[in-house]
């Protein structure tokens, strides 16, 4: 058991290295649907990295962790997300951004440093397990991506995926830091996200039979405009 | 010593004799998979052995570049070839004369001539397809500091024999997320630099949308065949940097002796034959991107970069 726990946590760092990757598809994706892939792939690092940590400092809390994120996030909120928005969004070619493609990314790289270097004090002073200094750094970096995406997309669910990419980076910092979290704060949590998605679409899909699209960024203005 | 120097040369033959034939086990996979014959896995062999019986044809307009550059495009990687481990995995005789990124300076030496070349002439085509490669060039030199830095980072060492140790010394190491991150990116950079799909079209004849292929149009019978010749071992220096120094380093000669040293030679094959697939894989599932939409995939590529050199800094 010993000798595999240096290629646990090599493989918890890769899962670590994959999730920050979703995170910039999430900003650069698009198209709804690939934005909605990355999205379900990145819960699928986080459902493993909980899963791996479980084995190393054995916390059968993290199995429960990771099988509900498999169940809600991989499986249960992106069928919901697909079966209740309307069907053109998910045919629509591309999706508009405030700021264009190369620049999020190296806006997203930024703030990836930017974490990285905050994160350093707080990894210093707790009790170090090896695990942390690659969760903690991670997740905050994805958490301020996804704010940075609900900032920047126009488009409903890509704003739903880059609040959803803060929810799972807040995860993915937790599991590192407190792996004995009760399971049921655990569960009251997942069903919070399935309940937020489930009411966003609702939302969104009055927004679009009143509208004819879930293109949100023109519910700023406040009349429509003259010149179309 | 003398051995030393003899297996080094035995490098540069493998890497000259086989080179053909990457490319035509590639391009004979590619035709298969669109459900076409294709053309024999030999047929780079007839190519070369056409063009170099053929006679060939000089514009009065150009300079001495012209004449020259196929020279130092056939040369280029053969000096790499010296360098990097092919069929060894300790340091052979010119192993230190130059690091990873003294390779990389020599395959641009090329790659700039060939440039220049294709400006030389007063080919409308040349100078298109040269901007173009460039273009794709300045976004590509980023991502290669950045994987410099990364390795020197990781392994201390920007000498490949010495970097090639470092992922299997111990095996957790493989899965450490510096590593793969840094394979996506340069497999990112290889079909930058190469012009394969989804960045160039590599089997397209039309010359208004062609980025790599257009550099060599005005060359014809030996010096044509040395620009072709240069090209595919460019690719299969590629590829076994790619293999032997950062994804697999497994199946490389690890003793002096003459059988170990002659046996890594399929079990190299075996191993590009590997990657050839998983090229093709990608050249058939992927679209040519939009020009425009180059500097995104590029930028994705030093992202990922970015992101290697941070997970290995940091851990």
């Amino acid at each position: 058991m010993s000798h595999l726990i240096p290629v646990i946590k090599s493989l918890n760092a890769l899962t670590g290295g994959l999730f920050i990757i979703t995170a910039f598809g999430v900003v650069a994706a698009r198209q709804v649907r690939s934005g909605l892939k990355f999205f379900i792939f990145q819960s699928l690092c986080l459902a493993s990295s909980a899963f791996l940590l479980g084995i190393a400092p054995f916390s059968p809390h993290l199995f429960a962790v990771g099988t509900i994120n498999l169940v809600t996030k991989v499986w249960l909120l992106p069928w919901l997300l697909i079966r209740m928005m309307p069907r053109t969004t998910y045919t629509r070619r591309e999706i508009k951004q405030v700021v264009n493609i190369p620049t999020s990314l190296m806006i997203a790289l930024i703030l990836t440093v930017f974490a990285y270097f905050v994160s350093l004090p707080w990894v210093h002073a707790m009790a170090d397990n090896g695990v942390a200094r690659i969760n903690v750094p991670i997740g905050l970096a994805g958490m301020l991506i996804g704010a940075y995406t609900l900032t920047t997309r126009r488009e409903a669910i890509p704003q739903v995926m880059g609040l959803l990419t803060m929810e799972n980076s807040a995860f993915f910092a937790g599991v590192a830091i407190a792996p004995d979290l009760p399971v049921i704060a655990e569960l009251s949590l997942a069903f919070d996200v399935l309940l937020f998605a489930f009411i966003v679409g609702l939302v969104t899909r009055s927004v679009h039979e009143n509208t004819g699209g879930t293109f949100v960024g023109h519910l700023n203005d406040l009349r429509e405009d003259p010149s179309k | 010593m003398i051995k030393s120097i003899i297996f080094n040369s035995l490098q540069v033959i493998v890497v000259m004799v086989f080179s053909p034939l990457a490319m035509g086990v590639l391009n004979r996979l590619k035709e298969n998979v669109q459900s076409k014959r294709g053309p024999s896995i030999f047929q780079p062999y007839l190519d070369l052995w056409k063009l170099f019986s053929k006679d060939e044809v000089v514009s009065n307009e150009s300079t001495w570049i012209f004449r020259v550059t196929p020279y130092v495009v056939f040369v280029a990687p053969i000096f790499v070839t010296l360098l990097i481990p092919v069929l060894t995995a300790y340091p052979l005789f010119w192993a230190f004369m130059a690091d990873m990124v003294g390779a990389g300076f020599i395959l641009a030496l090329g790659g700039f001539f060939s440039i220049l070349a294709a400006v030389d002439t007063a080919n409308p085509y040349g100078p298109m397809g040269s901007s173009r490669t460039r273009m794709v060039g300045f976004l590509a030199e980023p991502v290669f500091l950045i994987v410099f830095f990364t390795v020197s980072f990781v392994a201390d060492s920007t000498i490949p024999y010495i970097v090639q140790q470092q992922w299997v010394h111990p095996m957790s190491n493989f899965f450490e997320p510096a590593h793969i991150l840094l394979l996506i990116a340069f497999l990112m950079l290889i079909l930058a630099e190469k012009g394969r799909l989804p960045v160039d079209n590599p089997s397209g004849h039309f010359e208004l949308a062609m980025i790599d292929e257009s550099k060599g149009l005005e060359y014809s019978g030996r010096a044509a065949a040395l620009m072709k010749w240069g090209g595919w071992m460019k690719f299969f220096v590629l590829m076994n940097i790619f293999l032997n120094v950062l994804l697999t380093p497994w199946g490389l000669a690890s003793t002096w002796a003459w059988g170990d040293v002659l046996i890594a030679i399929p079990l190299i094959l075996l191993k590009i034959f590997g990657f050839i697939i998983f090229l093709v894989l990608i050249e058939s599932s992927l679209a040519k991107l939009r020009l425009f939409r180059i500097s995104e995939f590029m930028t994705a590529a030093f992202a990922i970069a970015v992101l290697a050199m941070m997970a290995g800094a940091f851990a």
